[in-house]
């Protein structure tokens, strides 16, 4: 399967889901917590005319408040720490939270120093984990799905 | 080994020089503390080598004190010139040479921070990557420092310069910003629309990479030195193994240093074409940047058929590469035939067209003398009309056996920055052609068992530029790494590229000088 049909797949799929559960876009705001910058390399891939994530009903937005989920790589760093809570502080709930790549799920190669915070769980809740260094884009993709799945059960739980 | 340089300061300042140290390319020479000054203002402007790095290494446990050096690049010679000086834990303090040598600027204060010791006369002595909060007495590359450290926050202030007048206010930026790129904090001061002044404030993305670097088993610091600045993986990763290769005295097989070269080229690739896009998108050329996006996506995939990862990561490895990537020449050669006439038909577009035409002609201008005195190096460097790249001037991997020109502009504007860009794009697609052309069969890694006690440099010519690794061994072990990114000297040139511009230029300036946060934050 090439790149574009894996995608296809997937996109279609998430379209559904985002349709269903927040009735129109989801809306992420990233957020670097001090990241290599690759991470980058593929966020910003994924607005490329291959993957073209609006097509899906994906909204990468300047701000935390107009945001339905931060997307944060990065170990956290100590100099990133209060401005990754700031953004947290910021977004509108109910909300959610992707780890995006090693660093960020558990401070990978960083650690856990005087530098590096050893992942974003420690510092917001993080409602899903994508793993990879750098995590290819068709799985960011694939975890977005998984967590707009979260955001249902939140939501069906909060109903109930 | 002979050289003018050398000889010379030997000749006017023999009486300072307490010792002096050969290996391969490199010669140290300590000098008393108080000459250093005057010796490296003699290098500087007699001579006009460039500083390409300052840093300091605790060596208290073995000879009592901390070493300041002062590296410069002899480009005519292929060789180095390392000034040294030994500071006494008691007396923690140097002369600063940063009114002499602008590009001192930050390495002192790095130094500072990092082993506090203090630069004696610093023009703006302010803390650099240690925030306000920070302990006073923490001094993170000390050996008595325990990297597990964690630090309390304390109160402090950081003040930034103040521009005032009439109508003059400002602009603070980041260090969250608005579109998909690293954190750092700009602080515009206008009056109107043109920018009066510019402070950026970085280091927000500090890791502790060089910390980490002593505490990780030398097999491991490949992988780290991969993600110093994840989009320059491999230019990071083939300067830290050269550094221990250098060391070790061994020779990697032909087959190893051909693959090193393809992927250094194909990283190249990648990055220009994503910084052309970029450049594209800010001045909304809508259809440039979504035509150069979509062949910056084609070259990493291409990096993933070939080595399994689209950063190209994984492959170097001390001693050579991990895998062979014999079987994908057909597939290498195809695409990049493809891609050189896919690209020259985006650049003449894009070069004729009015309207980019205006956004980027005489746009963040870089002045020759102020580029030169902060010693800004790669693509933003050669636009400004330096003439040097460490692939031609000091040659490592295959670069000596192959043939390529080296662009160099002089207007220094973002329409230089783009071209000489541009120019890399086809040098390099010509590079991993000539490559795959001499491609001869053999072993892709020697074997290196032990690595002895020593020191040495390794480097590379990143896409961003210059990219500069010395390393210091025992047992096995790292000793120091200090790693200096190129975006570490670039990035202060963009505090005078903005100058007289306006601010919805600011982007585009910032584009075209491509700057990685993490590779200069560490
Ligand atoms: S997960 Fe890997 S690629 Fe992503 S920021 Fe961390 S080190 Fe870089």
């Amino acid at each position: 399967m090439t790149v574009e049909d894996e995608l296809e797949i997937m996109g279609q799929r998430l379209n559904e889901k985002i349709k269903n559960i927040f009735g129109r876009s989801l809306h992420i705001r990233e957020v670097d917590a001090g990241s290599c910058n690759a991470c980058e390399v593929e966020v910003t891939a994924l607005s490329n005319p291959i993957y073209d994530i609006e097509r899906f009903g994906i909204h990468i937005v300047a701000s935390p408040r107009h945001a339905d989920m931060l997307l944060v790589t990065g170990p956290v760093t100590r100099n990133m720490e209060l401005a990754l809570l700031k953004t947290y502080n910021a977004t509108p709930e109910p909300k959610l939270v992707a780890a995006m790549g090693s660093c960020a799920c558990n401070g990978g190669i960083f650690g856990d120093t005087y530098a590096s915070g050893g992942g974003i769980d420690k510092f917001i809740p993080v409602d899903v984990y994508i793993p990879g260094c750098p995590p290819r884009p068709q799985a960011v993709i694939f975890g977005l799905m998984v967590a707009v799945d979260k955001l249902d059960q939140k939501i069906r739980k909060k109903e109930a | 080994m002979k050289s003018e340089y050398t000889d010379s300061i030997r000749k006017e300042f023999g009486s300072v020089i307490l010792d002096e140290n050969v290996s391969r390319n490199e010669t140290y020479l300590t000098v008393k503390k108080d000459s250093a000054v005057k010796i490296c203002d003699y290098l500087y402007h007699h001579f006009d080598a460039p500083l390409v790095s300052i840093f300091a290494a605790d060596e208290r446990k073995a000879d009592g004190c901390f070493k300041i050096h002062y590296v410069f690049s002899l480009d005519k010679e292929d060789a180095f010139l390392i000034i040294k000086i030994n500071i006494d834990e008691k007396s923690p303090e140097f002369s600063s040479i940063t009114h002499k040598i602008p590009s001192a600027n930050w390495y002192e204060r790095e130094i500072q921070d990092m082993f506090g010791l203090v630069p004696k006369g610093h023009p703006d002595p302010r803390r650099l990557i240690n925030f306000e909060d920070w302990p006073s007495d923490a001094y993170p590359l000390r050996k008595d420092f325990d990297i597990r450290t964690k630090l309390p926050r304390v109160k402090g202030e950081y003040v930034y310069r103040r521009v005032e007048g009439e109508g003059v206010y400002e602009i603070p930026v980041g260090p969250v910003h608005a579109g998909v790129i690293e954190p750092g904090h700009f602080r515009f001061s206008v009056a109107g629309e043109p920018i009066l002044n510019l402070e950026i404030r970085h280091f927000y993305t500090h890791k502790g990479i060089e910390k980490l670097f002593e505490n990780i088993s030398i097999d491991k610091a490949v992988f780290l030195a991969e993600r110093v600045s994840g989009d320059n993986s491999v230019a990071h990763a083939v300067a830290f193994c050269q550094a221990i290769e250098k060391i070790a005295g061994a020779k990697i097989p032909p087959r190893a240093k051909y693959t090193r070269t393809i992927l250094l080229e194909l990283e190249r690739l990648y990055n220009h074409l994503g910084d052309i896009a970029g450049i594209a998108t800010d001045v909304a050329y809508a259809f440039g940047a979504a035509h150069a996006n979509r062949l910056k996506e084609e070259v990493m995939q291409l990096n993933e058929s070939v080595t399994g990862s689209r950063l190209l990561r994984g492959m170097n490895t001390i001693g050579g590469v991990r895998r062979d990537i014999g079987g994908r020449e057909e597939l290498i050669l195809e695409k990049l035939s493809s891609l050189n006439l896919d690209f020259s038909d985006l650049m003449e577009l894009l070069f004729a067209s009015p309207s980019v035409a205006d956004r980027i002609e005489t746009t963040g201008r870089l002045y020759n003398d102020i580029a030169k005195g902060l010693h800004v190096v790669g693509p933003a460097g050669r636009a400004s009309g330096i003439d040097r790249d460490t692939r031609r001037d000091h040659p490592y991997a295959a670069y000596r056996e192959l043939a390529f020109d080296v662009p160099v502009l002089k207007s220094g504007d973002v329409n230089a920055r783009t071209r000489v860009r541009s120019d890399e794009v086809y040098e390099s697609i010509s590079l991993i052609e000539q490559a795959l052309s001499r491609f001869s069969d053999g072993d892709i890694k020697v074997n290196i068992k032990e690595i002895p006690d020593g020191y040495a440099l390794g480097y590379t010519e990143a896409p961003r530029g210059e990219t500069l690794y010395w390393v210091k061994t025992s047992k096995n072990r790292i000793e120091r790494c200090k790693v200096r990114d190129p975006s570490f000297c670039n990035w202060l040139a963009i505090e005078y590229a903005v100058l007289d511009n306006i601010v919805p230029d600011f982007p585009i300036i910032n584009k075209s000088l491509s700057l990685s946060y993490s590779g200069n934050d560490m």
